[in-house]
């Protein structure tokens, strides 16, 4: 667009829009960490399983061309990593930062190795990705039509997978086990559950979302490229947001519409070009923590001013 | 009376352990069986496998007449066995009503959890058997005595018909114990269940069973009538050796004022106020015991006064000399000495020998270094030697590691190390917690030859027979305040009591 014909409604939508796409990768990862960090497992690995997801995806889709099929091979890759993290988190009872760790590291290695072996580069591009889905009625409607309308399949999926989670995790019972089982295992195991199945549960699903947050990456956000870097974090913001919203997909995913909203802008400011874009990549990092922090700050605040004032009226009585 | 369970030749090995050696013991329908022993003696472990979490390593067990082959916990609720675990098994997060649905949830819709429905059988519960507590309160936000009440709900939700309560009264003011007595002969009386209690508290042994089991080191020693013995007779089962509950000899007159504390305000670790204007103060040779149920400011006052901890407003004087604001370290100087509240992470260095746990504190002496450098370890090792013999130590010798001593044995180093400071006061913490009983008539020995040689001591404890047994004075904590100052002899545990949880009459507040 150029200088003449800017409008604030154009660059709002588009904001807007940009906000939805970047949002979607960390929301979905998050909304795998959350389930972890209910069954108590400290999961630092998500950034490296995204990576792995999206190189899954992009390799698999290159190779039997089609897109679906590196979907479903990110899920299946999930569901593998999730079984790995359990295996050493939960039955070996290794030390979680460290698995997370090593799962990070390995990541960058084993998908630059893997590209170069099958495709001769250290990243794929071309592999068949996902278009983008127009909703009928709704793409025509004046600005929250060009906002809503007109992104990957990913992004519908998560808001639905964000209610859906909300409900496995607060409405059914093996939500409310996948709870226990983090904050009180030895309650649940004389209820006569498992709480180390429930924390294989948790890990499993936990690789199934980060799977499919890499799949968006991929084959969803980019135009089937894959790149060692093109993760840049996101595991560790899905991370804040999940602390940020204790663990409640409805809060997580605010937390990641906000950093969504710091990347959108970003991005615009790089494309104004009055700013250099390596400072304008920062932003949304620097932003989301620091609104993170003082959120998180606030709340104990108040916590204790209520304490506070609890105590107050006792003295009173 | 028919027999409810049976073990025949239980024997439970752990790594190193047997837990439970060779135990054949039948409990019979309906009544009230009480299991006594000092800590480790096996108690838990055999109530353990009883609710399946262990598995016994040889032996069998029979459940009315059934010999039971699959040890679990699910198995075991679904045979009508309900376990109200020493550490409260709730979710603090979840209500009382979700906490009592837990593992048997109702459902709407077949998938999801019915709040309403577990809320209304909760209800049901609470009407059934009058143990009042509000459904869709946080567990988190209930008194420990409600939430035993949960627990005690929760089985009953699950069908159970014989019910285990480990270490029941442990967290409980006296009328909560009472009331949970009411509550057990209730459920025995008009709904017919058997309960077994786990205790090594003598008394309630006498006041609620009808039968009791005492074990010693994994053995069953013997099984009576509860009304056939007395607490003297259990005591010497329980401990192998006649145990002398003689009343102990306190002699001389109170003397100088050595602690005082003036009108002192110190916040615990969140930043809120512990302790809210409190003042006393021992003199030389007398005891002021503080009794008051966990939380209520008293770990936080000690703390205050050895150094431990910020004092916000206030003045501690020790010897005369003001203590305020100084560091552990300097107040000990002034003439003070602690035992404290939690052994292992501020009594001992667990990794350390029994030798350099003694030595703490005395480093400096001229006997035990030359020139300020070098330490004389055959010297430091023959006053280990003196004091592993003099306090009665019982491990591996003084160069054993103190992480590997059990419980009581660890408290002895402790109070060996700070009685032979021989300072003019000593703040004593939980001087018995989780110390058998054979061990603590030594420690209330020891403190009382203290008193008597002129000490002042303030000492505080979670129980209650304890503060009794051993102090002059006592005052009472509730929320941070002193609600009552009475003389040891002139009231009663049961009005105590009512101090603790600030309804007592003329609580000054």
């Amino acid at each position: 667009m150029n200088e003449n014909s800017w409008n604030f409604w154009t660059v709002a939508s588009s904001t807007l829009n940009q906000m939805l796409r970047s949002a979607t990768p960390v929301a979905l990862a998050a909304l795998g960490g959350l389930m972890t960090e209910h069954a108590g497992i400290m999961n630092i690995g998500m950034d490296g399983m995204i990576l792995m997801g999206a190189f899954t995806a992009a390799a698999v889709s290159t190779a039997l061309t089609s897109a679906a099929l590196g979907i479903v091979a990110s899920i299946v890759f999930g569901i593998l990593v999730g079984l790995f993290f359990a295996l050493f988190t939960v039955k070996l009872r290794s030390d979680e930062f460290i698995i997370g760790c090593a799962l990070n590291t390995f990541a960058l290695g084993i998908t630059v190795y893997l590209s170069r072996t099958l495709f001769d580069s250290a990243g794929i591009s071309n592999a068949p990705h996902l278009g983008n889905i127009a909703i009928p009625l709704i793409k025509d409607i004046p600005f929250l039509g060009s906002v809503i309308s007109g992104h990957s399949l990913f992004v519908y999926l998560t808001w639905v997978l964000v209610a859906a989670m909300w409900l496995f995790v607060y409405r059914t019972p093996m939500g409310f086990w996948i709870r226990a089982s983090g904050e009180s295992p030895e309650t649940l195991r004389t209820a006569g559950k498992d709480p180390e199945k429930m924390k294989w549960i948790a890990s499993i699903l936990c690789g199934v979302m980060c799977g499919l947050a890499g799949a968006h990456l991929s084959l969803g956000n980019l135009n089937g490229q894959f790149g060692q870097r093109m993760v840049a974090g996101r595991g560790f913001i899905a991370f804040a947001c999940v602390i940020f919203g204790g663990a409640n997909p409805v809060k997580v995913f605010l937390a990641a519409l906000m950093f969504g909203f710091f990347d959108a802008i970003g991005l615009q400011l790089q494309s104004s070009k009055l700013v250099d874009a390596d400072l304008t990549s920062a932003i949304p990092y620097v932003i989301t923590i620091i609104m993170m922090v003082y959120v998180v700050v606030s709340g104990q605040r108040k916590r204790e001013r209520i304490a506070k004032q609890q105590l107050k009226k006792l003295e009173l009585k | 009376m028919t027999d409810e369970i049976r073990f025949e030749h239980i024997s439970m090995e752990f790594p190193g352990v047997l837990a439970n050696d060779d135990i054949s013991l039948s409990i019979r329908n309906g009544e009230v069986f009480a299991l006594v022993g000092e800590n480790g003696a096996g108690k838990s472990t055999l109530m353990n496998i009883l609710y399946g979490i262990n598995t016994p390593t040889a032996g069998e067990l029979y459940v009315r007449g059934e010999k039971i082959t699959n040890f679990s916990p699910k198995a075991a609720i679904d045979r009508g066995i309900g376990m109200v675990h020493q550490h409260f098994m709730l979710v603090p997060s979840f209500t009382v009503a979700q906490n009592i649905a837990l593992g048997r949830e109702p459902k709407t819709a077949g998938v999801l959890f019915d709040n309403k429905k577990a809320e209304q059988i909760t209800r049901e519960l609470v009407k059934e058997y009058g143990l009042e507590v509000d459904p869709s309160a946080e567990v988190r936000d209930i008194s420990v005595g409600l939430q035993q009440r949960v627990e005690i709900l929760k089985t009953l939700y699950r069908g159970a018909d014989i019910l285990i309560l480990d270490e029941p009264t442990a967290v409980l003011t006296p009328q909560e114990t009472d009331e949970l007595f009411d509550v057990i002969r209730r459920l025995v009386h008009e709904k017919e269940l058997t309960v077994i209690i786990i205790t090594h508290k003598l008394n309630e042994v006498m006041a609620i069973s009808d039968r009791v089991g005492v074990m010693r080191q994994g053995k069953l020693i013997g099984v009576e009538n509860t009304c056939d013995v007395d607490e003297k007779k259990l005591a010497s089962m329980m401990v192998g050796r006649p145990v002398l509950f003689d009343h102990l000899e306190k002699t001389g007159v109170p003397g100088d004022v050595a602690i005082e504390v003036d009108d002192l305000y110190v916040a615990d670790n969140r930043g809120l106020p512990a302790v809210r204007g409190v003042s006393f103060s021992v003199r030389k040779g007398e005891v002021l015991g503080i009794a008051a149920i966990e939380g209520n400011g008293q770990s936080e006052l000690l703390e205050a006064i050895t150094g431990m901890r910020k004092i916000n407003r206030g003045k501690v004087t020790v010897c005369g000399a003001d203590a305020t604001g100084k560091t552990p370290g300097e107040i000990r100087e002034l003439g003070l000495s602690h035992v404290p509240e939690d052994r292992l992470s501020t009594g001992v260095d667990k990794v350390a020998s029994v030798t350099d746990n003694l030595l703490v504190g005395k480093q400096k002496e001229k006997r035990f270094n030359l020139f300020g450098f070098h330490q004389r370890r055959s010297t430091v090792e023959r006053y280990a030697e003196e004091l592993y013999e003099k306090f009665d130590i019982r491990g591996a010798g003084i160069h054993t590691e103190v992480g590997s001593m059990s419980g009581g044995n660890m408290q002895k180093v402790v109070v060996a190390r700070e009685f032979s400071f021989d300072t003019p006061v000593l703040v004593i913490s939980q001087p018995t917690r989780g110390v058998d009983i054979g061990a603590m008539e030594f420690f209330h020995t020891r403190i009382i030859e203290q008193r008597n040689a002129g000490a002042a001591i303030l000492l505080s404890s979670a129980d209650l027979d304890e503060v009794f047994r051993l102090s002059d004075r006592i005052i009472t904590l509730y929320e941070g305040k002193i609600t009552g100052e009475f003389r040891a002899d002139e009231i009663t545990k049961e009005e105590i009591g009512l101090y603790m949880t600030g309804t007592g009459e003329g609580a000054k507040a």
